[in-house]
């Protein structure tokens, strides 16, 4: 419940703003940045609702604005802050496409004029809540029926000073492509251990432990539930069809370790290695590692035994580009930074973790495995399932290992 | 949206486009008098200068019958334009809105669901009184309507509409028309309806008298109900869920097999991608599962929340924080539940500070003798981040660990002197403080700490530091060598020092003293010089001539008052009161969950008047109370005080010190507010000295409480009470005899 929402931007002026219930005055948006101003000078943390004067603030930072939800009530803040999210989806979309300025506005205050809750519906025509099927209408119709499946892990790591791995998980997701014509039945088989073991027939290879499930509202939760079978009447299109996590612990897939040799005042000097500890028949692209240096080093040099450096001032790192990186091999590259001579007193220097990016294709970390996908229409045609996995770094792949010169030797192999 | 200033002749240009034969002029100029209009209205709600907001945007109402006859058009987002227009312009101008009914009713009969709708939906935005009347015979029309899109709409239309004139939704049957809709063939229109039930619910509860107890019964959910309930939750949209699943926390269960049933119903729901309907799953399971008996589902049902509460650490910050925050209370109920998943609440390196504190919370809450190397681990990690703030927190949360966990004390207190040796200055004071509360906690153990703390002391700028310093002298001073020179750095500097610092040093002085007297007496006769002469905070010289008297009176008495035993501290377990936590678990994922208050506290009233509102804030105000005196009672059963005995007159006051000697230290030393542990003493022997001045027979009066207090206190009850502090410069003459 929320009885007014408003696009901030960062000086506090609203952009677009909608009132859904008068309860609210539209006066409050203006007093949102001063009172998030005065949390901060207070020296307290802002958070995402707050209570000021009988009003509720709940709001979510989205690059350059505020997204702001006003109540009175004692509303669900996690549906209206979910709800938010959702808003810049739809706006990231647009600017995907790559509407012009002035119109984006407008397609976006079209969309934000609907009552909250509801953008779904308003998107397509009333016709589709006449089905049983919210989210597809009848009579779609494809020349030729498929359906494309992308199963993307994305892996979470943290990996501590001493080398250890402190923290891992992996976050899957199957995403669907579906080009099917009339309303389809969809069955998706996954290498999934807890049914196996539930209808006591034996995987053959390896069967997966999904520690939580998620998955779209086409899919019958309860039927999952009962026999663990994922069935489903697909919307049209693409969609993301369910996401997945698992905190087995993984081994990091690229190491990486750094040594540092700092001399106060003058330079700094990094040997970072690199190692792909995945089987040789596969390989990662773009590989990328931030490994941060003083905010205030200059004249960068960097010499690798593979790949590119770039300094990234504005990231306080430099930058190693790994185009391919094959299975079981091992590169080590050096930089060399400037550091000014005067030093502020201030002793505790920032300490970012080392950060990866990688791409591993047709590689799942957790060995999922799409077993089969039935599709079943009443007009009884035939359609193809592609399927497609891949592997990469999630939006946490970190290691805390660059150390002082002596904690950790590096042979150098140059 | 670029306003041009405005040129001469600008609203006949408008008028002349409004009534163009081509359909794109007519949009756009339909937009520019609704860009020209919101501008307008902006400026006025701002209450900005007048002829600024006249001269920068353009008056346009005069242009209302011009837009007005683009109302008539088969162009559905031209339709749209002009009904967002008059939605912006019934709210000041609603007499000309009334020009625009006729078309609104044409509109609701046209073949086009569509546009059946958005005229429903429309007409319950404008919130002009005369509009409302020509509203009921539509409205009624659209709950009947065959297409559901326009029942759903129909639906939230009655809630705008009670919310505008209840009366007329009574009169005109919507109730009972809505709670047909319940069982409405289509999920969204269930959804819809049980969304508007439970918002008239809830303003017709708001609305009452405050001191009328009776249920308007608006949505009452029956177990017929419940059914229907139950089965369109599986095939609604995600907010749809929600809006169903927070009826089904409001069911009463006839039985504990009911109960049953709607847990196992509800789980499924935690699979859903959409993390409010995963929250919305988990309250009604926290509401219904109070009634489950059988214990194998009371764990299954626990042991299926902790995988779905993980995943939502890995939604966007914000979502994360809702989650945290919703965690905590949780864990409050319920500490088992994430036992094993210490790890998941490990800060990332880019998590907002406001994640990265709840996280830390949650940490200590799940420490434990398994964990608690690896969390001791990340602690030292963050003690070495930027942020101020969170190294604090995480060096405070390092001392929490110290005394939730007593075999890993050990290590905590090896991490801090880690700490310490880094020599950055809020680092050591931070883990000055946290030492503190670790001696508190284990008294005489870690003494070997004490030199490496007084090497800091010069250090320390912060008065919460220098306080936890000197008290930590204080304590330990037999132990010390120099603990007079140390003490004395301090009663140097007294005058310049925060009450709080000077008042723990007068105390640690004090301590210093009965300690070791031979070596003493100088600072302890300048700290009491100095107290009561130069210092203009009445705590301090009050307190200075309590310990003055003390002295001179009697230095056994003394000795048992100031260095008594005291209990060691502990960590509660809640942060609120049993009964409250219950009725934040029912609002899970709700503000007041969010904010661990209960919504009065915070909840604006509508309509309400100032008199329920003052009752409301006087209602939290008990109940914070009430929240406080219990969250005391569980960090310490200290001091025996009733509810009532607080508040009461003298005696009980007097009466409760009779258990003073064993356990003499004052609940408000626990929370870590005060400095001084001899606060509350001390108000109670400031309460007799004041009665001994007093002329009258005050001493007889005390004298039967007196002769029941044990032991330390029989000399000083008996025959010497404080005879002459009315005159202030003899007794220091005096006492300084006495010595």
């Amino acid at each position: 419940m929320a009885s007014l929402i408003a696009i901030l931007d960062l000086k506090g002026k609203p952009l677009i703003q909608r009132s859904y219930k008068d309860d609210v005055p539209s006066s409050y948006i203006e007093r949102f940045l001063p009172l998030v101003l005065d949390i901060e000078e207070e020296g307290q943390q802002v958070t995402p609702c707050f209570s000021s004067q009988g009003i509720n603030y709940m709001h979510i930072r989205h690059s350059n604005l505020y997204i702001l939800a006003l109540s009175k009530r004692n509303s669900n803040a996690a549906e209206i802050i979910i709800f938010l999210h959702r808003l810049t989806q739809l706006m990231d979309e647009m600017m995907d496409f790559g509407f012009p300025q002035t119109t984006e506005s407008k397609i976006l205050q079209e969309y934000i004029t609907q009552e909250s809750h509801k953008l779904e519906i308003q998107a397509r025509p009333p016709m589709a809540v006449t089905n049983a099927v919210s989210w597809r209408t009848e009579g779609i119709r494809y020349r030729k029926n498929e359906v494309f499946l992308d199963v993307v892990e994305s892996v979470n790591l943290l990996v501590n000073s001493n080398g250890n791995v402190v923290r891992s998980e992996i976050l899957g997701a199957v995403k669907m492509k579906c080009y099917l014509s009339g309303m389809p039945e969809l069955r998706l088989g996954l290498n999934d251990k807890v049914m196996f073991e539930s209808t006591g027939r034996t995987a053959r290879g390896k069967a997966i432990e999904m520690e939580d499930v998620k998955f779209h509202q086409c899919v019958r939760l309860s039927r999952f539930e009962n026999d663990r079978t994922i069935s489903f009447i697909p919307p049209d299109g693409e969609f993301e069809l369910m996401s997945y996590r698992l905190s087995t612990p993984v081994k990091p897939l690229i190491w990486v370790e750094a040594a540092v040799e700092s001399h106060k005042g003058s330079r700094v000097e990094y040997m970072v290695k690199c190692k792909a500890q995945f089987k040789r028949r596969s390989s990662a692209n773009n590989v990328e590692i931030y490994v941060p240096v003083p905010d205030d080093a200059d004249s960068p040099k960097f010499r690798a035994s593979t790949g590119s450096v770039q300094y990234a001032p504005d990231k306080s790192a430099f930058v190693w580009k790994i185009k391919q990186l094959g299975g079981g091999r091992e590169y080590l590259m050096r930089a060399h930074f400037g550091l000014p001579s005067v030093k502020s007193e201030q002793d505790m220097e920032k300490r970012a973790p080392i950060s990866v990016k990688f791409e591993i294709p047709y590689f799942t970390v957790s060995g999922i495995q799409v077993r089969y996908l039935k599709i079943v229409e009443k007009s009884g045609y035939q359609a193809l399932p592609w399927v497609r996995y891949i592997t990469q770094n999630g939006d946490d792949y970190s290691l805390r290992t660059a150390l002082e010169k002596g904690s950790t030797p590096i042979v150098q192999q140059m | 949206m670029c306003i041009r200033a405005p040129r001469k002749g600008e609203n006949y240009e408008l008028s002349v486009d409004l009534n163009s034969e081509y359909r794109d002029k007519r949009k756009d100029a339909i937009k520019r008098v609704i860009a020209s209009y919101d501008r307008r209205q902006r400026c006025c709600d701002f209450s900005l200068d007048l002829p600024t907001v006249l001269n920068t945007s353009l008056d346009v109402s005069g242009l209302f019958p011009d837009v007005l006859k683009n109302m008539q058009t088969d162009d559905l987002e031209q339709k749209k334009l002009v009904y967002l227009y008059l939605m912006n312009y019934a709210k000041t101008q609603p007499e000309l809105v009334i020009l625009a009914v006729n078309t609104f009713v044409k509109d609701s009969e046209d073949p086009n669901p569509l546009v059946r709708a958005l005229a429903i939906r429309t007409m319950g935005c404008l919130r002009a009184e005369k509009i409302i009347d020509y509203l009921c015979d539509p409205l009624q029309r659209a709950l009947r309507d065959d297409n559901p899109y326009v029942r759903k709409t129909a639906a939230l239309c009655v809630a705008k509409l009670y919310d505008l004139k209840p009366e007329l939704v009574i009169e005109n049957g919507f109730l009972d028309q809505l709670r047909d809709m319940i069982s409405d063939s289509n999920p969204m229109v269930v959804a819809n309806t049980v969304a508007a039930l439970t918002d008239i619910h809830i303003s017709a509860t708001s609305n009452q008298p405050s001191d009328s107890t009776s249920d308007p019964a608006i949505f009452v959910i029956t177990s017929a109900i419940l059914n229907k309930l139950l089965i369109a939750l599986n095939e609604c949209s995600e907010w749809g869920r929600v809006a169903v699943l927070n009826a089904l926390a409001r069911y009463d269960a006839q039985d504990d097999k009911e109960s049953e049933h709607i847990c196992e119903r509800v789980v499924p729901q935690f699979q859903h991608v959409n993390g409010s309907v995963v929250l919305a799953a988990m309250k009604v399971i926290m509401i219904h599962i109070r009634n489950v008996r059988r214990d194998d589902l009371v764990k299954q049902l626990i042991r299926k929340m902790a995988p779905p509460l993980v995943t939502l650490l890995s939604s966007p910050p914000e979502v994360q924080w809702v989650a945290l925050r919703n965690i905590n209370l949780l864990l409050q109920k319920r500490s088992d539940l994430l036992s094993n998943e210490m790890r998941v609440f490990f800060c990332k390196y880019n998590d907002p500070l406001y994640v990265k504190i709840e996280k830390l919370d949650i940490m200590v809450r799940l420490a434990s003798d398994s964990n608690v190397d690896a969390l001791l681990s990340e602690l030292k990690e963050y003690s070495s981040e930027v942020d101020v703030d969170f190294v604090r927190k995480s060096i405070k949360a390092i001392g929490q660990t110290a005394i939730s966990i007593e075999s890993a004390a050990e290590r905590c207190v090896n991490v801090l002197l880690e700490l310490i040796n880094t020599r950055v200055s809020y680092v050591v004071q931070e883990a000055v403080v946290v030492m503190k509360d670790i001696f508190r906690k284990y008294p005489s153990t870690y003494e070997g700490v004490i030199p490496t703390l007084c090497a800091n002391l010069e250090e320390l700028d912060e008065p919460e530091a220098k306080t936890s310093l000197i008290w930590i002298i204080g304590e330990y001073a037999d132990k010390i060598d120099n603990a007079d020179e140390l003490l004395g750095i301090f009663v140097d500097s007294f005058i310049e020092e925060s009450y709080q610092v000077q008042l723990q040093t007068l105390t640690a002085v004090v301590k210093l003293f009965l300690k070791k007297p031979d070596s003493s007496q100088g600072v302890v006769q300048r700290v009491l010089n100095t107290a009561t002469k130069d210092c203009d905070s009445p705590d301090v010289r009050d307190r200075a001539y309590i310990y003055w008297r003390l002295l001179s009176t009697d230095p056994g008495a003394a000795k048992a008052v100031v260095l008594a035993h005291r209990p060691p501290i502990s960590i509660p377990r809640t942060t609120v009161s049993p009964a409250l936590l219950e009725e934040l678990l029912g609002e899970i994922s709700s503000l007041a969950s969010v904010y661990h208050k209960p919504a009065q506290t915070f909840v604006g009233h509508g309509r309400v008047g100032a008199d329920s509102v003052h009752k409301g804030s006087e209602i939290s105000d008990a109940q914070k109370a009430l929240q406080t005196v219990v969250a005391g009672q569980q960090a310490e059963n200290l001091l025996d005080f009733g509810d009532d005995s607080a508040q009461d007159g003298q005696p009980s006051g007097l009466a409760a010190t009779q258990i003073l000697p064993s356990t003499p230290a004052a609940a408000n030393f626990l929370s870590g507010t005060s400095a001084n542990p001899l606060d509350d003493l001390v108000s109670i022997f400031g309460g007799m000295e004041t009665m001994g001045m007093g002329a009258g027979s005050p001493s007889a009066a005390l004298s039967p409480t007196m002769t029941s207090m044990s032991s330390p206190f029989e000399g000083f009850g008996g025959p010497a009470p404080p005879s002459q502090p009315a005159q202030n410069a003899q007794p220091q003459e005096d006492l300084l005899g006495l010595f």
